[in-house]
């Protein structure tokens, strides 16, 4: 009579039945991919994937780009959420609930990543009696879920230089080693190297949204550009190497650069360029972080929300002097079709204060509007609540690919030319109508990267490259005062929060918290 | 010379067989004895003269015998007792049966009807509302049945339920909060609860093991009397409620001014030209009839009680009110000559609620009380007229960040819910013919719950006008069934007398919640369908089992020595693949009062030393049903993903914990039972410590560990330490005038001991306590040495004018950064001491009855003061301020400043009651009274809020506790 204790709820699935079926092996796959877009198993919020903080606040891209771009002098987000505004003024601790909530959708996605390839293997797959082309094409979701872990891991290089390490190898409850940030750097990297050598991946352009062998590549382009911070090896050889292949697998720049930020990215030319998205959808892909956020966040005052395609701004994001500064007649010039998208009526272009969403000029490059100027599937428009943008946001692109390609000649790698670079840069900007440099030296790349990548969440990582994150170049609020002024060359990485040290002792501290 | 005589007989029921247990006093002395298994007894030493033998025992009516001792002569008394189950007031309900007030051991304490709380109660808990020791019962607010939070000896939980357990008639009932109310126990007429029993020490809950860490209630209705003929019931009150006070806002002159002086230009011109208070727009007295009607007797050999009760209560809030229709059927025949005693209890009720909008509360605090409520101008047609601040843009749409107009929140919504309940149970104790003493109890009940609500907002009404309107319903079922078989056996062995029980128990909780569409106030699907569960089911059904065996022993030594020993193996569902845990108590009881040295003594009428020790478990993690499956949650359509062009609906492997068990608490209790003076001052002392390990608890996951980075896990531990005293006093006792004080007081200690399994230096702890004003900003924090949810703020810096200085803080940590590093824990929402007391004062046929309550120590966070600064980055629209903003000039947030960590101490006026009771004066052994009460007479506080009672501490506009005058009429036939 104590059978009755063994209560399993019929409306949930188990691996034992999931993992059965190449249909659902799917349907598990496409949530590695939706981690980077949703906050949980409800949209737009709730089933939340992590806890301690608010869904929409911890959505991964979010703290992501916030972490890359409110840190420098892109972008200032002046709400009194928290901790947040020590994020904008580079004085986080290790206590900073957005640097945790985007370590703990980093490592959460790790762990996602490893269960299904570890309930994928080829002995899972023939004990459970898939086989034949079913097994192939599971075999192929196995290496997206290890391309999509090194993704991840690359953001933890990146943003926490070392880090907990774990693979499918480990099992559920093992409390995970620390790697170095040179050990995590070895394993992305080899990662990558089997990934594109071996059979698996999708062919370059195959589907929509797949990380496929060009997102491989792109990867690898930037880990080894970024190798001089991340290793202290210059591996600019590399990254021309893997450039060349993304440079070759037919990827075009779309015409108009503002349709590569409209809610059918996913459908014009721009689909050409966009190598890696993170796909959202008014009604399908739900969430408050995301697209949702970089649509929202900028629009308030004078900005009529009907022409982003949204219900109503939330007054927040603004951008910084610095930006606009590098453009050809600064906020308000045009001759650059990239500054089309600076939004002065009204606002002060200077940011003296952090918390007025009136200082500092605003950005309207993330639309819920389509080529054709139609609202999005969720805009009031069309009978929708305006909260939700089909808006996909281009995590990897050509042209990124292309002012990569050209800082990795600059910087002296091999494989590539001085002249294919300059080439290259001038078909980014002429895209633009921007005038064609004649010659280019390094530090252009850095102001070309702002012009064409800003708000794309690169700033933070190309300051550092450059080094002129921490000291040397200053932006209003850097280290909590108006003028903005140096800060400890520590900050270069985030502290790993402390509430994972707490439970797991075998993380070190990075120096300086 | 012998001055004395003895007195001997037999006590009898009506079957003519032997009561075992009776209690023989003579009155007037403490002299006395209990019959043997025969039912016969004997007292020696009884002073010559006339006495007065009572005769009592449990179950029974008392019968008083007068007899004339005759010294050195033995005299014979018998009594034959008829059964009764009104006459308990020597009787206390516990755990499966019924004890003798002076044979228990643990920490127990009764309240019965004449006790309760006087005036319009709505809900069960609120009748014991400051009546007991260690008991705190906080209301969520002022809307009838909102919800109340119970906390017994401070809550042992962290994560889990802190609920106790509640057991009504026999059934332990559901306590989830059914879709559709807020408040489950409000589906309980009130009027048919006799008496309300909370057992708080380990002790005397252990018995029911996994749910008994949080205590334990135990209501009994009242029931039909064998024999009795039939009596009428009556009774009637008519309250009004009114608003006891107000949030001190600006007015709109003044609110004018402050914007002129202060605001930007664009808020300048926002401003409107009338003098608004929404306050009292939105909130109304509020009018309340009660009703009940009760036939009660015995037709035969079948006593029974029937019931009927209607109620209609309105919120203060506008379009808030409540109508609950309740039936209640007991019947308690004896059969086959006495040996089988049938209880049947039926209880049914229909809620039907109008919730209005309460988010109006709030939204009338802020809203800007310059503005009118309606205008013609063609602008708010699209709203209904409503005045609505609009985009800064001008598209004519709303200003998103703006608050909407509190009385268009009440008007444009219907929000209705109907929540049916219905509890019953049959009990069957058959006496054993084949062994006397033996006997065996069957109970099998059931606590059904179905709740539907709509919620309808028509398209032109800004609170839904990005979704064109609202045209919404939900649904849940809940059913909760229980079988519990018993064998009960009782004995006299060696000097004592030993009863004996043993039972199994099975309970199965099934929650089911339905899936329903958003639509638009068309009825059209809105955005998206809903979407079915993995297995194409339209409904997630939950279920938990809970299956026991139990065990307990009572073995009373001449009733000076009492001894109880309890034993549970408890499985729940909710754990696998080891769902079992053990749950043993220990109790021992010296009746000092039974000891020769204190036997004749006048001055000493009770002393009793109790002693007990006990294990107790806790399994309840409320929705978390499954905590330990590795299961696969599939997303709705509206969080899919698109791969090609195809969305998916994803499957998440999601974390579970294989190793989750029990919670447990060791409760260590030792208390004395005391009365003087002939029993005119009384009452008990208890110290207490609770200790609580592998607290159920949401901990951190570190990164890669699991399938999340949280998760429940068995992990932390907590103490309760408390001391509580109970004075009652026969202050004066006459014939015509009596006079009766009831005090109670408990200190109560709670200390985090241990959160995480490493003691990390970097562990701040876990942060709690959202509060209202950007997203995800927590004032508390749980931390190890510290009581749970503590506050955790920064120290405010004031100026020498005594204001605080905006944005200056004390850098406790001199790193020469403000930031969250440099908060430090300051105080709790958990009062350290808390006093209840009241007064019954009769003369003749008049009585005047009042009860208090206070709460020391207890902090508050309000939100409502910290929410109110003089923001100048509004567009388009101005919120009203606090009075505070004119006070602290602040002009941005500040949330975490300890400057609104204020002192909540209260002392509540929660009732005074006046009432005459005419007698019979309908006709012969009738009765008719008449009372008129006011709740929340008053209120003494320095907390500059509406109301320091706030469960959770943190005081963000509660609805708020209206003053309540209600006129009551009673009438017996």
């Amino acid at each position: 009579c104590t059978k009755d204790l063994d209560q399993v709820p019929e409306y949930s699935a188990n691996a034992e039945v999931v993992y059965r079926d190449p249909v659902q092996i799917k349907q598990v796959l496409a949530r590695l991919y939706a981690t980077f877009a949703v906050s949980g198993q409800k949209g737009p919020a709730g089933a939340g994937d992590i806890s301690g903080i608010d869904e929409g606040f911890s959505n991964y891209l979010r703290t992501y780009w916030q972490l890359q771009e409110i840190t420098t002098d892109e972008a200032i987000l002046g709400w009194n959420d928290g901790n947040l505004p020590s994020v904008n003024t580079l004085q986080w601790n290790a206590d900073n609930e957005f640097v945790r909530a985007n370590y703990d959708r980093i490592f959460y996605e790790i762990a996602l990543c490893n269960e299904f390839i570890r309930q994928t293997t080829d002995a899972k797959l023939s004990e459970r009696g898939i086989s034949g082309n079913d097994a192939s094409t599971v075999r192929t979701y196995r290496a997206e879920a290890r391309l999509l872990r090194a993704l991840c891991y690359w953001h933890a290089i990146d943003l926490f230089g070392g880090g907990p390490f774990a693979t499918e190898a480990a099992s559920i409850g093992t409390t995970p080693p620390y790697k170095t940030r040179a050990e995590l750097f070895a394993f992305v990297e080899s990662e990558l190297k089997d990934l594109d050598t071996t059979e698996g991946l999708l062919a370059p352009r195959g589907e929509y949204a797949r990380a496929d062998k060009a997102v491989a590549w792109t990867l690898l382009t930037k880990l080894y550009l970024n190798a001089q911070v991340y290793t202290g090896t210059n591996r600019a050889t590399d990254a021309i190497t893997y450039a060349n292949k993304v440079l070759a697998a037919g990827y075009t720049l779309a015409p108009n650069y503002t349709f590569l930020f409209l809610a059918d990215n996913d459908k014009t030319a721009a689909r050409n360029e966009i190598i890696f998205p993170i796909a959202f959808d008014g009604l399908s892909t739900q969430g408050y972080g995301g697209m949702t956020f970089l649509v929202h966040a900028p629009v308030g005052r004078a900005i009529a929300p009907a022409s982003i395609g949204i219900n109503g701004g939330w007054s927040g994001l603004r951008t910084k002097p610095a930006l606009t500064r590098l453009f050809p007649g600064g906020a308000t010039g045009t001759t650059d079709k990239r500054q089309t998208v600076f939004f002065t009526k009204g606002q002060n272009p200077n940011v003296d204060t952090l918390g007025a969403f009136s200082s500092g000029v605003l950005v309207t490059k993330y639309k819920n509007v389509t080529s054709t100027g139609k609202g999005g599937k969720d805009s009031n428009e069309q009978g929708g609540s305006g909260d939700f943008p089909d808006t996909d946001f281009p995590m990897f692109r050509l042209a990124d690919v292309q002012l990569m390609y050209a800082e990795a000649v600059l910087r002296g790698g091999a494989g590539g030319s001085q002249a294919q670079a300059l080439a290259l840069v001038n078909a980014v900007r002429a895209r633009s109508g921007a005038t064609p440099f004649t010659t280019i030296a390094l530090a252009d790349i850095l102001d070309e990267r702002a012009r064409e990548l800003f708000w794309e969440g690169h700033r933070r990582t190309d300051l550092i490259r450059f080094g002129k994150f921490t000291t040397g170049y200053n932006w209003a609020f850097k280290g909590g005062v108006k003028e903005g002024r140096d800060v400890e060359a520590t900050r270069v990485l985030f502290p790993i929060p402390n509430t994972d040290r707490v439970v797991n002792p075998n993380l070190p501290q990075n120096p300086g918290y | 010379v012998a001055q004395t005589g003895s007195l001997s007989g037999r006590v009898t029921d009506s079957k003519n067989e032997g009561i075992p247990g009776a209690t023989v006093l003579v009155e007037g002395t403490s002299l006395g004895s209990s019959s043997n298994v025969d039912g016969t007894y004997s007292i020696q030493n009884v002073p010559a003269g006339a006495q007065n033998l009572v005769i009592s025992f449990v179950g029974y009516t008392t019968v008083r015998r007068a007899v004339t001792v005759v010294a050195g002569q033995n005299a014979q008394v018998s009594a034959t007792l008829a059964e009764s189950t009104t006459q308990l007031s020597e009787a206390v309900v516990v755990a499966y049966g019924t004890q003798r007030r002076q044979d228990l051991t643990g920490a127990v304490e009764q309240i019965s009807e004449k006790q309760f709380v006087k005036g319009q109660v709505t809900s069960p808990e609120q009748l014991i509302q400051g009546k007991v020791a260690g008991v705190q019962i906080t209301t969520g607010g002022g809307s009838p049945g909102a919800g109340s939070q119970i906390l017994i000896r401070g809550g042992s939980s962290l994560a889990a339920s802190n609920a106790p357990l509640i057991i009504i008639d026999g059934v332990p009932v559901d306590n989830t909060t059914i879709q559709g109310t807020g408040n489950p126990l409000t589906l309980i007429n009130p009027n048919d609860i006799e008496s309300i029993t909370v057992l708080k020490d380990a002790s005397s809950t252990a018995i029911y093991g996994v749910r008994a860490s949080n205590g334990v209630i135990l209501v009994t209705t009242k029931k039909g009397i064998a024999g009795d003929v039939m009596h009428v019931n009556v009774s009637t009150q008519h309250s009004v409620a009114t608003v006891a006070k107000y949030a001190d806002v600006l007015s709109g002159d003044e609110f004018r001014a402050l914007v002129k002086a202060r605001g930007t230009t664009g808020q300048q011109a926002s401003l409107g030209t009338a003098n608004t208070d929404w306050q009292r727009e939105i909130f109304r007295p509020a009018y309340t009839t009660d009703n009940t009607v009760a036939l009660s007797g015995s037709t035969g050999i079948l006593p029974y009680r029937v019931s009927v009760g209607y109620l209609n209560q309105q919120g203060l809030l506008k379009r808030n009110e409540l109508s609950r229709y309740s039936g209640a059927l007991s019947l308690n025949p004896v059969l086959l000559d006495g040996a089988l005693r049938v209880n049947l209890n039926l209880k049914g009720s229909w809620i039907d609620n109008e919730f209005s909008n309460q988010g109006a509360v709030g939204a009338a605090v802020r809203y800007d009380p310059t503005q009118p409520i309606t205008s013609n101008a063609p602008k708010y047609a699209p709203f209904g007229g409503y005045v609505e601040f609009l985009d800064p843009s001008g598209n004519g749409r709303l200003n998103s960040l703006a608050p909407l107009n509190p009385i268009g929140l009440i008007n444009t919504r219907r929000d209705r819910s109907t929540v049916k309940r219905s509890i019953g149970n049959v009990q069957l104790d058959y006496k054993l013919p084949f062994l006397t003493g033996l006997s065996a109890n069957l109970n099998l009940g059931y606590d059904i719950q179905r709740g539907r609500g709509t919620v309808a907002v028509p398209a032109a009404a800004a609170q839904a006008f990005n979704q064109l309107g609202v045209n919404n319903q939900y649904a849940q079922d809940l059913n909760n069934t229980l079988l519990e078989a018993l064998v009960k056996y009782e004995r006299t062995v060696g000097p004592g007398k030993l009863d004996l029980l043993g039972g199994y128990s099975y309970q199965k909780f099934q929650n089911r919640f339905f899936i329903f569409n958003n639509n638009s106030a068309d009825g059209k699907v809105f955005q998206q369908p809903a979407s079915l569960t993995y297995n194409n089911s339209d409904n997630f059904l939950n279920t938990n089992v809970l299956l026991a065996f139990f065990g307990r022993f009572n073995y009373n030594i001449a009733d000076k020595y009492l001894f109880t020993g309890t034993f549970r193996a408890d499985g729940t569902s909710r754990f696998n693949p080891e769902p079992f845990g053990f749950f043993p108590s220990g109790a021992f009881a010296w009746r000092l009062k039974g000891e020769d040295f204190l036997k004749n003594s006048e001055s000493i009428s009770d002393l009793k030393l109790r002693v007990g020790y006990g294990k107790t478990g806790q399994q309840d993690l409320g929705g978390n049903f499954y905590p330990f499956l590795a299961g696969l949650t599939l997303s709705d359509v509206r969080a899919q993903y698109q791969l090609g062009d195809q969305f998916f609906r994803t499957l998440r492997a999601d974390q579970y914990n294989p190793n989750i068990t029990w919670e447990t608490t060791s409760t260590y209790n030792l208390g004395l039972d005391y009365g003087f003076f002939g029993g005119r001052f009384y009452g008990s002392v208890d110290v207490y410590q609770r200790d609580t390990k592998d607290l159920l608890n949401f901990r951190t996951v570190a990164a890669l560990e699991g399938l999340s980075n949280g998760g429940t896990f068995n992990t932390g531990s907590l103490t309760n330490k408390g001391l509580e005293v109970i004075a009652n006093v026969d202050a004066y006792k006459s014939e015509k005038f009596n006079v009766t004080v009831n005090t109670n007081a408990t200190f109560n200690r709670n200390r985090i001991t241990k959160l995480n399994n490493n003691d990390s230096p970097n562990d701040i702890g876990q942060a709690t306590g959202g509060i209202a004003g950007g997203v995800g900003n927590n004032i508390q924090v749980n931390t190890v040495g510290f009581p749970a949810q503590s506050f955790f703020v920064n120290k405010q810096v004031y100026g020498q004018d005594g204001k605080p200085l905006e944005g200056v803080y004390v850098d406790s940590n001199g790193d020469g950064a403000l930031n969250s590093s440099d908060r430090y824990r300051f105080k709790s929402p958990r009062p350290d001491l808390i006093l209840g007391g009241g007064a019954n004062i009769t003369y003749g046929g008049a009585n005047l009855a009042f009860t208090m309550r206070s709460n020391i120590g207890n902090y508050v966070y309000n939100n409502v003061r910290s929410g109110s600064y003089y923001d100048t980055s509004t567009n388009g629209f101005v919120a009203n301020a606090n009075r505070e903003t004119l006070d602290s000039n602040f002009t941005n947030a500040q949330f975490f400043s300890d400057y609104y960590v204020e002192n909540g101490s209260f002392l509540r006026m929660e009732n005074i009651t006046l009432g005459y009771n005419f007698g019979s004066i309908v006709k012969k052994d009738s009765n008719l009274s008449l009372s008129f009460a006011v709740q929340n007479a008053f209120l003494i506080t320095n907390y500059k809020g509406l109301d320091p009672e706030v469960i959770g501490g943190i005081d963000n506009t509660i609805y708020p506790r209206p003053r309540t005058f209600t006129v009551g009429l009673n009438l017996g036939l």
